[in-house]
């Protein structure tokens, strides 16, 4: 037998809400603080939390490429943390939480990770 | 045993011996008698006191030896070795030197002695000129003092006119065809120069000269060579030579073993030399004589390299093609402003010297060439756009100021200096007159260090080239850019710098459309954060003057968000502890209280700082609040590469720190004084002038070209003074383009900034107009209005401050 763990998700705005190349930041139920962002190739949710000032913070970085890569760079000392992975390119063995998301009729879905 | 020194003057020279003997240790007591009043300072640098008159500025460094100053030596006892001072000191020595220098020459025309006639050599001199002051002045004498005194004249205030005896201007530094280019160019800045004539007479306000004309002149100044100061040595017996100037072997001894003689009052070699390099080789020669060494004056460069009235001048080696034979190649292009010319040998083989008028760009490569194989064809050396990276033998000095050999440049590259910052750091070259900085640069690329001007990864250009590309095509969305000229998704150097850059082009509100995404968080939320995640408010206050009834709608604000408070150094108040949600409603309350944004958080105008001015100040001589006012409203919501900062002084006391600023205004009995460049922060630096005694017309015409001119081609982060300071040229060429106007590009800068003034529009006003806008202030997207749970704060001497978000898992770095 397979225990099923359920997946909470949390609607936290319509798609179009969005600013395209910049995040918002959204309350899951939980109380934790994620941030979405909309970039070219689609959704990405991190954790709100910036390890490195401990402000809840991400969702007012800029969002861009670090030689390609898809990142966000916090506001506060200007890391840069990979918006798919959550990794952070500027400390190796730092990363920030992921969540799963998704366009739900029109709206946008945050699930717990 | 203690032996003594005594040395006679404390100029530049004599200073220069004491310092060197000192550092090297040795076992003298030294004693140093000076005629003058004060320590020893920089008179090279004489014509740069005129821009502030702080003597302390022209300080050299200290030395630890007993000195008398304003104590004239008035005796020397050869025999027993002693000298007497005007105040009857009397001082035994074992070694003596004689650093006496020279005085400026007077021809005694009638009249050269009335009371409005001057000299220029000390700062006492510049002072006298200063407090006597005049409308018309005349330099007598067109060679480099003469020019530089001239120039002193201008800064302050008067018009100065030059004559000159010779048939051309600087006679002993360039020949004929140069002084005629330098001439022209002198007398496009207005100045007069009459050549080829002599002084007959001065009158009290006018001098004759002897064609018969008459100069209006309520001050002269004699600028008409200099003599050595030899009558001691005259006096007390030692041998002089027949135009003056102590006599000296190749070791500067003078005719009597135990005194030497250095600087501008021996003659070495028959020959008496006015600069300064010189005098510091035979000081030298005397410090390695005194510790037991047997040194030799090894001859003198007199190579000079100076821009004059903003005109550059360099002359080196046999200039005047005097040695047999000698060849001369001349380019000479009166239309863009240019003469050169080289001596070569008879033989065209060997470089002698050479003459550089207008532009002195080769200067550093050529000098380095004296006395060795041509790298090239005469011809092609002086050519315009001449290939100036001709390879230089590894020992040819690059910095002459410094000595430094092109092979300890090449291997201070190789050890990893990447840069004309860090090359000036590691060998000192470039640190002195600054002539070998372009040299510096070819050989940093010969080297194959590259010199990206890259703005990030995403832009191969540099800031500058992308506000000319954006200016130039009318694009003005980042997509659309980067898809054009960059590559990539952009990032957090070039979507901000973009951002500031159609800012800066009037594109409308910077939070409109596509524009809000590139914003950095300070200025996406118009508001600048702080380390806990919440911002602070900074409404402008023009000039920080502010009625009782707007700070009361600050207080109120503040108490009723529970905003800590606090006075900037901008003369503002700062309101912190905000929460994004907070920000409209705060900011409801200031619009309409008739506040507006003071651009805390932007790279744009901060504030201009003023003194209280003449309207309240005893000593205010003009309406410092009020110049604060009008530049403040002038130029709020000018977006630029860097915060720029300002300040206006009512008077000369300058309690505004105006000189600590990116341009700071002075007042003057005549109209104000402006300085450029100046900055706190890490690197403090003060503005200097760029232009004096103007009216406020001027003034803010002036601004306006400066501040639209460093929008444009200043690189990222990169505030005036570092913009300045890189800029070839410097601040000369920043006066060339802003006053003379030299790119012909003055009128458009002006109506950029016209086009800024009349466009600008308050941006809070412009976020609490516009719902979409205003739906961006929410702390989360789902629960607007529900705070931050991780925000708290405590009190601290009665105010609130952020509660430490516990330790941070990692630290920053």
């Amino acid at each position: 037998m397979t225990a099923v763990q359920e997946r909470t998700w949390t609607t936290v705005c319509r798609y179009t809400d969005l600013l395209p190349g910049r995040g918002v930041a959204a309350l899951l139920p939980g109380g934790e603080q994620v941030a979405v962002f909309r970039t070219g190739d689609g959704l990405h949710v991190l954790s709100n939390h910036d390890p490195f000032s401990c402000a809840a913070v991400l969702s007012r970085g800029i969002v861009g490429d670090r030689g390609g890569v898809p990142v966000v760079v916090s506001p506060v000392y200007k890391q840069a943390f990979e918006l798919a992975t959550g990794r952070c390119l500027d400390d190796t063995g730092v990363a920030v939480a992921t969540y799963p998301v998704e366009v739900w009729d029109g709206y946008v879905r945050v699930g717990s990770p | 045993m203690t032996r003594t020194l005594v040395v006679i003057g404390n100029g530049m020279v004599g200073h220069h011996l004491v310092r060197t003997l000192t550092e090297r240790g040795g076992d003298w007591h030294v004693v140093v008698l000076a005629e003058e009043p004060r320590p020893a300072y920089d008179r090279v640098a004489l014509s740069s006191y005129v821009d502030g008159w702080d003597a302390d500025r022209l300080s050299l460094p200290p030395v630890n030896v007993e000195t008398r100053l304003g104590d004239k030596v008035v005796e020397i006892d050869r025999a027993a070795r002693k000298v007497v001072t005007s105040e009857g000191f009397v001082q035994d020595y074992d070694a003596l030197v004689l650093a006496t220098g020279s005085y400026p020459f007077v021809p005694p025309v009638p009249g050269h002695d009335r009371a409005n006639c001057f000299v220029y050599r000390t700062i006492e001199d510049l002072d006298a000129i200063r407090a006597h002051g005049g409308g018309n002045g005349v330099v007598i004498g067109g060679g480099l003092l003469g020019l530089e005194a001239a120039n002193a004249l201008r800064l302050m205030g008067i018009r100065p006119q030059v004559v000159e005896l010779a048939p051309r201007l600087m006679p002993l530094q360039v020949d004929e065809g140069g002084g005629a280019l330098l001439r022209r160019e002198i007398l496009r800045l207005g100045l007069d120069v009459h050549c080829g004539v002599s002084v007959a007479g001065v009158e009290d306000d006018r001098v004759v000269l002897s064609d018969g004309s008459e100069l209006p002149a309520d001050i002269v100044v004699f600028s008409a060579g200099v003599r050595p100061r030899d009558d001691l040595a005259r006096r007390f017996g030692l041998e002089v030579g027949e135009r003056g100037g102590i006599i000296v072997d190749d070791g500067c001894r003078t005719s009597d073993e135990s005194i030497y003689a250095i600087g501008e009052c021996a003659c070495v070699g028959g020959r008496v030399y006015g600069l300064v390099a010189p005098g510091y080789a035979m000081a030298e020669v005397v410090a390695d004589r005194l510790l037991g060494g047997d040194k030799n004056f090894p001859g003198a460069d007199t190579s000079t390299k100076l821009k004059l009235l903003g005109v550059d001048v360099a002359s080196f080696g046999d200039a005047h093609a005097a040695s047999p034979g000698a060849l001369e190649v001349v380019h000479n292009d009166p239309v863009s402003g240019s003469y050169k010319k080289i001596v070569v040998s008879d033989d065209a083989q060997t470089l002698l010297g050479g003459v550089l008028v207008g532009d002195a760009s080769a200067y550093a490569t050529l000098r380095a060439f004296v006395g060795r194989p041509l790298p090239a064809d005469p011809g092609s050396l002086i050519a315009p756009a001449a290939a100036t990276n001709t390879a230089l033998p590894d020992d040819a000095q690059v910095c002459s100021c410094h000595g430094v050999t092109k092979a300890a440049i090449v291997t201070a590259i190789g050890t990893g200096c990447a840069d004309v910052p860090s090359l000036k750091a590691c060998t000192k070259a470039g640190t002195g007159c600054g002539s070998c900085v372009p040299t510096l640069k070819q050989l940093l690329t010969s080297c194959g260090v590259e010199q990206s001007k890259a703005l990030c990864e995403h832009f191969p250009q540099s800031r500058a080239e992308l506000f000319e590309i954006i200016r130039a095509t009318g694009i003005r969305t980042f997509s659309r850019l980067v898809d054009e000229h960059g590559s990539g998704a952009g990032c957090d150097l070039c979507k901000p710098a973009v951002a500031s850059i159609l800012a800066s082009l009037n594109s409308g509100h910077v939070l409109e459309g596509e524009q809000a995404a590139l914003q950095d968080t300070n200025d996406h939320f118009l508001a600048n954060l702080q380390r806990n995640g919440t911002y602070s408010v900074v409404p402008r206050i023009p000039g920080g003057e502010i009625t009782p009834q707007k700070l009361m709608v600050i207080a109120e604000v503040a108490q009723d968000f529970g905003l800590y408070t606090k006075i900037t150094g901008g003369q503002r108040i700062d309101l912190f502890g905000a929460t994004v949600d907070q920000l409209p409603l705060i900011w409801r309350r200031l619009v309409d209280a008739g506040f507006e944004s003071g651009h805390a958080y932007g790279k744009a105008l901060r504030t201009v700082k003023s003194c209280v001015g003449s309207t309240w100040c005893r000593y205010g001589v003009q309406d410092s609040v009020g110049l604060a006012i009008e530049l403040e409203l002038r130029y709020r919501g000018l977006r630029s590469p860097h915060k720029l900062k300002a300040g206006v002084s009512g008077c000369a006391r300058e309690c505004a720190e105006a000189r600590g600023k990116d341009f700071g205004v002075i007042a003057t009995e005549l109209g104000w004084n402006l300085y450029v460049g100046g900055n706190g922060g890490f690197t403090p630096r003060h503005a200097e002038l760029l232009v004096s005694d103007v009216d406020t017309e001027t003034l803010i015409r002036t601004i306006d070209r400066f501040l639209m001119f460093y929008v444009r081609t200043a690189d990222r982060l990169q505030r005036t003074a570092a913009w300045i300071e890189a800029m070839e040229g410097g601040l000369d060429h920043l006066r060339d383009v802003i006053v003379h106007d030299s790119l012909g590009i003055a009128a458009d800068l002006e109506a950029a900034m016209r086009a800024h003034v009349r466009d600008y529009a308050d941006e809070w006003r412009g976020v609490l107009e516009d719902p979409v806008k205003l739906a961006r202030f929410s702390s989360f997207v789902n629960a607007p209005g529900v705070p931050d749970p991780t925000i708290s704060f405590r009190e601290e001497r009665g105010q609130r401050v952020p509660v430490q978000l516990g330790i941070p898992e990692v630290m920053a770095r």
